[in-house]
């Protein structure tokens, strides 16, 4: 079996031991700025919307996605009416006509506006890629400053079997470098960046 | 054995006769380098994170054995099943056979540089199994019959018409149209049809980590997450070298990976795969392939911590000049000519010599691979095993060709300009032959310093 000559031969020719750096450096203290968060995502293609209330939600898709008939809510709260329950299908093929999918994400970063999202949450993992538009609800005192803090403060210990950072929508400059978005994934990304009234 | 590809300075010849299309293919790589430098420079840290994450593949090459034990173990204990393969053939070997049990003849594979270096693709198309590659330069190139010519943009050159054209062949798009939009549109009609079919997805895998057990796979596209999570059996291929420590190591990496790549702040999707999904098989192939030999060669074993940015390629003033193909290896630019020798010192003598030396890619590399002191280092090693004669010359005269014919260059704006682009960090370490005579097997017709002066004044 070739595991343990593989295994021999890289423990008879690894070089010695070096220790790993301190990343506590990188750490900042302190929230994220949400606004830098929302000038990264509106950079990547995104949009985002402030809202203090769920209820918000609805105007702002009925202004902006006028078209979306078949409408996932991973919360029924989000969105008032939009399928909470879906239908039992193959695997996740049965979202391939759903035009926009709102999910709960953890945690934002200001860094990249990147948007951690766990199977905890959205359950189907194929969800927020093979919907045709995606809404992501974040709390704006969710939002971290680097990657080092996401992965130090939010996500040191693994929860559920798939977690995956989004940031912006699914997009490809592999023609010429003309960047288009919509490759495979979401067509488009709305973040609803939510802070409550105090 | 005879070498079954034309050499590198040959290849580059070719390449170079179509002066339009090169100075178009060195500007639009020039360009991404460009935004590569925009992000470096508006993190404070960057040299630092660099260091970091040098030290942390440092790490990573002293503890390797033990680091791959803990990673199978914790994948294991996910639900994973961890298979070893010794080299390409093992590792086709195994993916076929998954494919057999689940008799599947058709299904569809996310980027993996990995599968190319084994030539997975035509191995099972000998035995009947289609696959579609679905980042979409990787099937552009894929209709288009070609290897990738470049690990981050596969099909960097191609010309849109050319895309239309193949489109037109294979999708059904109308003849004559090639706005970038419409084709990326069709395409993701063309390839949202093979997702929903196929029941088996290869991904390749850009970080695993030892800690958890866990695979980390970024894309842009999502084409990775459209596959894995449709089908009923995920195959993780990767080379044993991705293993980091820890989860908090991710920090450093996805921090420097995409910028380092494009100029993005992260890839739109970076998705964390840990466990299979409820009723789904998740297989992850662990591939040597030389990796291990690698390892023991001293001056050679930082070449292990690539992140295959392509970062390298994007500033090489030889690879924009002579394209990916030249290199007559899965991977190109400076990070393939000093993985490929390893494979076969013989078949890939010409590659080190296919380099200016002068130091740019160690200069952007985000793990702070010594990439050009590598090249000097294998010149010598090919020169003593013998293999160096007929290549040494030959990579001169590349050199001469894509980089000193003052004609090719009158459309790219200033000298000062030209300059900064072709010799990007023009150094006299010692190693450039730009500077050192006794490295040149023959004298350019033209001394760089002798044309820049004159070209200077006009
Ligand atoms: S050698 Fe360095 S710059 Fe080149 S692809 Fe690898 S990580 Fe990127």
């Amino acid at each position: 079996m070739s595991r343990e000559s593989i295994l021999a031969a890289i423990k008879k020719n690894q070089p010695e031991q070096q220790a790993l750096p301190d990343l506590d450096a990188f750490r900042r203290t302190g929230p994220g700025d949400p606004a830098a968060f929302r000038k990264v995502i509106e950079t990547l293609g995104g949009q985002v919307f402030e809202i203090s209330s769920y209820a918000e939600i609805q105007a702002l898709i009925a202004e902006h996605q006028p078209d979306a008939r078949k409408i996932i809510s991973l919360q029924e709260q989000y969105l008032p009416g939009a399928i909470t329950e879906w239908e039992a299908g193959d695997g996740g093929r049965q979202f391939e006509n759903v035009d926009l999918a709102i999910i709960p994400g953890q945690f934002g970063v200001a860094e990249n506006g990147a948007i951690w999202i766990t199977d905890v949450e959205i359950k189907e993992r194929v969800l927020p890629f093979i919907t045709q538009h995606l809404a992501i609800v974040v709390a704006s005192q969710d939002i971290v400053p680097t990657m080092h803090d996401a992965y130090a403060e939010r996500i040191a210990h693994p929860g559920g079997g798939f977690g995956v950072f989004i940031a912006g929508p699914s997009k490809t400059a592999d023609i010429e470098q003309s960047l288009v978005l919509g490759a495979h994934g979401a067509k488009s990304l709305t973040v609803f960046l939510y802070t409550p009234k105090p | 054995m005879e070498h079954q590809h034309k050499e590198h300075s040959l290849l580059a010849e070719e390449f170079n006769a179509n002066e339009p299309r090169v100075n178009w293919h060195d500007e639009t790589l020039w360009w991404v380098r460009q935004k590569r430098d925009k992000m470096a420079w508006s993190i404070p840290e960057w040299e630092d994170l660099r260091e970091a994450a040098s030290r942390i593949k440092h790490n990573v090459l002293g503890n390797l054995h033990d680091y791959l034990l803990a990673f199978e173990k914790n994948a294991q204990a996910n639900g994973a099943v961890v298979h070893w393969a010794a080299d390409a053939a093992e590792h086709n070997k195994i993916v076929l056979q998954l494919l057999q049990e689940q008799g599947v003849k058709r299904m569809v594979k996310s980027k993996s540089m990995l599968t190319e270096e084994c030539h997975l693709n035509p191995y099972l198309a000998e035995h009947g199994i289609e696959v579609i590659d679905t980042d979409l330069g990787e099937r552009i190139v894929q209709l288009a019959k070609e290897p990738p010519s470049h690990i981050v943009l596969p099909c960097i050159h191609k010309k849109k018409e050319e895309i239309g054209e193949l489109f037109h062949e294979h999708l059904g798009t109308p003849a004559g149209n090639a706005d970038p939009k419409f084709l990326t549109a069709a395409a993701r009609q063309h390839l949202r049809a093979e997702f929903i079919q196929s029941r088996v997805a290869i991904t390749g895998v850009n970080f695993a980590v030892a800690e958890t057990g866990e695979m980390v796979v970024c894309t842009n596209e999502g084409n990775a997450d459209m596959g894995a999570h449709l089908a009923d059996v995920h195959i993780a291929c990767m080379g044993i070298e991705k293993i980091i420590p820890q989860r908090k190591h991710l920090g450093v990496f996805l921090r420097l990976l995409a910028r380092s790549a494009t100029g993005q702040p992260i890839t739109t999707y970076s998705s964390h795969f840990r466990a299979p999904k409820k009723g789904q098989q998740l297989h992850i192939v662990l591939v040597d392939n030389g990796r291990s030999r690698q390892l023991g060669r001293e001056d050679f074993r930082n070449s292990l911590k690539c992140i295959r940015c392509g970062a390298c390629m994007n500033t090489c003033p030889v690879y924009r000049r002579s394209g990916g193909h030249s290199y007559h290896n899965a991977i190109a630019g400076p990070i393939g000519a000093i993985l490929a020798p390893n494979l076969d010192m013989k078949e890939y003598a010409d590659l080190p010599f296919a380099s200016t030396l002068c130091g740019s890619c160690s200069n952007v590399c985000p793990v702070k691979i010594d990439i050009h002191q590598q090249l000097y280092q294998w010149r010598q090693v090919i020169t003593k095993e013998g293999y160096a004669k007929k290549t040494k010359a030959a990579g001169m005269h590349a050199m001469n060709m894509v980089l000193s014919k003052p004609g090719l260059y009158k459309t790219a704006g200033g000298v000062g300009r030209w300059v900064m682009r072709t010799f990007p960090a023009v150094v006299n370490n010692g190693l450039n032959p730009w500077y050192k005579q006794r490295e040149m097997p023959e004298a350019p017709k033209e001394s760089f310093a002798d044309w820049y002066k004159k070209n200077r004044k006009q």
